[in-house]
């Protein structure tokens, strides 16, 4: 049984005298313990939003959220707040992106890290604190016991992400999100940090699931891939097959339209054309039409569902990218 | 691997003198910090930029790397004197610019252009686009009346890829994409000879960067424009630029053709950098091994002593690195390097070894103390 099942996640915006707006549209996807989930999109296809309702961290006034969250069979988005802040925090950790400002500036990281042991844990103040040393040690923070009691803004970039990932571990959370853990931050800092995600998911079996623009960084560390475009899934498949043999022209168009380092150079990019302002409804067709190559009339006229196209890959398009010839036989 | 090379001064090379566009001497960029109230006085200094030479050639792209806080933004901005330079100067086709003042200043400065990250906030929300154009047009004498400059911003327009109906919007009536390709409109407008693009691409979403940065190639082809491109991300540095500076902590550690660089780095800064950036794919990632640095980059208040980057080297050898700065110098043809010990880690006579983490303390008035940390270190990523 899957850890976290993920069935028809809706979640829509609304504003009196506003048209409604769909941010997430029909999501599922599974989460298997120990797996590495990845959410991939640009910017504004709902990739953060559904980790928020995954968290119940949305709004409940403005935001509605429809379908269910199963988490080890119960349905996270029949929780009331109180039932569901037990479960944060102890059952599901959460990394944000910018790690300062989802720290707070005026408390030492000492006791944010605590707060969380006492609060879930039960555990005294003093015991806390020893715990809390060792989780920051365990993140490869430095001289950890004298970090206790500095302030967020001592800190560097890279470490303020590393104390936010040991906060988020400090329960041994069965499922962690980590909502564009790197993003923020340097390179070689990211290095580190996805080197140090790796290991801990490793280490004590944490499902993650990890949402991010960069493809470099699903391909180095997710074991399966959504791709996310304008708040619906149009692709999913495990990372190996789905960068041998992109299927989605979205998909296709994202990976041929970065740069590559040790692709030849002098070659020109193939960009995908226009912008996301360009799409039309899911309602009537499909929303990357406008911008797709492979465009048939069909494409304006009829939504696409969601179709299963055997080897654990989902599909929504169609009239999807040939598989290179030598790959599959029979799609 | 054979190939005897003798070090060569750390002046900038070019092949014919008279290709050069732009030369930076000795360029430092020193920002006073200041402590009290009444008395105001000067406690320290940022060395934002700490002595950089490079020559960029005429019609090349030159591209200058580094993360964050390591003075390539400074430095860009001190070319153009955005930012007055501490020491050192700028020649500019011939002319020295630190020499030159006010009006003529102004009037050099036609051709220098500048592109900036964030096309939202180096637009102004209140003009419209007719109006941002022409702004500069006028400014420098380009305003030949009504139908001639009208003809002129359609031509801008079009050269970017944006319809003539553009004039009369206002700027958030545009993408980020569309945003940045006004940016570079503004830019070529007064017909520039040198663009200088800070992170021209990295405030877009991925499909849409690859269409800027094509632009870019494109009106480079048509305009004979020269590029001094600085950015993070070098994988698109490398697809764009000849020639590629490195920058680490307010110096250039390394600087090559943009292929013998991505072949053969020979910096061990340049060697974590690369190995470090991610490959969207996953038959590459899973057998890389990669050079991962431990600690932050050292504040640019208390540089380390020696090189720079000796406090985070996997190379790091027990002389010369802490105490004495290393000059730039061409190890291979056309290839230059500041490290000590280029030639021996290039033979593979050195291997890495681990390092400790050193604490790095925000405001920079730290000890130099290496403490005793967990971080693990120069590991190989396989799974």
């Amino acid at each position: 049984m899957p850890l976290l099942e993920v069935r028809d996640l809706t979640v829509v915006f609304e504003r009196k005298g506003e048209k409604p707006f769909t941010a997430v549209d029909h999501v599922s996807f599974d989460v298997e313990p120990g797996q590495t989930v990845g959410l991939v999109g640009e910017s504004g296809c709902g990739k953060s939003v559904t980790s928020l309702a995954i968290m119940g961290l949305l709004p409940r006034r403005g935001a509605r959220v429809s379908g269910s969250v199963q988490y080890e069979g119960v349905n996270l988005l029949s929780l009331s707040d109180r039932e569901m802040r037990d479960k944060r925090g102890r059952d599901l950790g959460m990394v944000f992106q910018d790690p300062l400002s989802s720290l707070n500036p005026v408390i030492p990281i000492g006791v944010q890290v605590t707060e969380v042991l006492e609060r879930h844990r039960d555990m005294p103040r003093k015991k806390a604190m020893l715990e809390a040393a060792e989780l920051l040690d365990k993140v490869g923070i430095p001289d950890p016991t004298r970090r206790l009691s500095e302030y967020p803004h001592q800190l560097s970039g890279g470490m303020r992400q590393r104390a936010l990932i040991a906060i988020a571990l400090a329960c041994r959370p069965r499922l962690l999100i980590a909502d564009e853990p790197t993003t923020a931050l340097d390179v070689t800092i990211q290095a580190q940090i996805l080197a140090l995600l790796k290991e801990l998911v490793h280490d004590l079996g944490t499902a993650l699931v990890m949402i991010t623009h960069d493809l470099g960084v699903v391909a180095g560390l997710c074991d399966e891939v959504n791709v996310l475009y304008a708040g619906r899934v149009v692709e999913k498949a495990h990372r190996h097959e789905l960068f041998a043999a992109p299927r989605h022209p979205y998909t296709h168009g994202l990976l041929s339209s970065i740069p590559r380092l040790d692709a030849p150079r002098g070659e020109k990019l193939n960009p995908i054309r226009g912008s996301v302002s360009d799409n039309i409804p899911w309602s009537e067709g499909c929303a990357f039409a406008p911008r797709c190559p492979n465009k048939l009339d069909v494409c304006v006229r009829v939504t696409p569902e969601q179709e299963d196209i055997g080897g654990g890959r989902l599909l929504r398009c169609h009239n999807p990218v040939k598989p290179p010839v030598a790959e599959e036989v029979s799609a | 691997m054979s190939t005897a090379v003798t070090p060569g001064p750390g002046t900038p090379q070019s092949d014919h003198p008279g290709d050069t566009l732009v030369s930076v001497e000795g360029i430092k960029v020193h920002f006073p910090i200041k402590r009290g109230v009444i008395l105001d006085r000067t406690v320290g200094h940022v060395y934002a930029v700490d002595g950089v030479d490079l020559s960029v050639r005429r019609g090349e792209t030159y591209g200058l790397v580094g993360e964050s806080g390591c003075g390539k933004s400074t430095l860009g901005r001190a070319v153009l004197r955005l930012t007055e330079p501490t020491a050192g100067r700028v020649v500019f086709d011939g002319t020295d610019l630190s020499t030159l003042k006010g009006e003529e200043l102004r009037r050099m400065r036609r051709r220098m252009q500048m592109v900036f990250q964030d096309p939202m906030s180096s637009l102004d929300p209140r003009q419209s686009v007719e109006s941002i154009l022409v702004e500069g047009l006028r400014a420098h004498d380009l305003d030949k009346g009504r139908e001639a400059t009208g003809k002129r911003l359609r031509e801008l327009l079009s050269a970017v890829g944006l319809p003539s109906t553009s004039l009369r919007k206002y700027p958030h009536e545009f993408s980020g994409g569309q945003r940045q390709r006004i940016g570079i409109a503004r830019a070529l407008a007064v017909e520039p000879d040198l663009i200088i693009a800070d992170e021209p691409v990295s405030a877009l979403d991925v499909s849409v960067q690859a269409q800027v940065v094509n632009l870019l190639e494109e009106l480079q082809d048509e305009f004979g424009l020269t590029y001094l491109v600085i950015a993070h991300d070098l994988a698109v540095v490398r697809h764009i630029s000849d020639r590629v500076g490195v920058m680490y902590l307010g110096g250039l550690v390394e600087e090559a053709t943009s292929d013998d660089l991505y072949a053969e780095p020979l910096h061990p800064y340049t060697r974590a950098l690369l190995s470090a950036i991610p490959v969207p794919d996953p038959v590459v990632e899973d057998r890389r091994e990669r050079i991962l640095l431990t600690g932050d980059l050292p504040s640019p208040a208390n540089p380390p002593k020696g090189c720079r980057f000796h406090t985070r080297c996997p190379w790091k050898q027990a002389t010369r690195c802490d105490t004495e700065r290393p000059e730039l110098r061409e190890v291979l043809p056309g290839h230059r390097v500041a490290c000590h010990w280029a030639e021996d880690i290039r033979a593979g006579k050195l291997r890495p070894h681990e390092v400790e983490a050193v604490l790095v303390e925000e405001d920079g008035i730290s000890p130099d103390i290496p403490l005793v940390g967990p971080a693990s270190v120069t590991e190989a990523l396989n799974p």
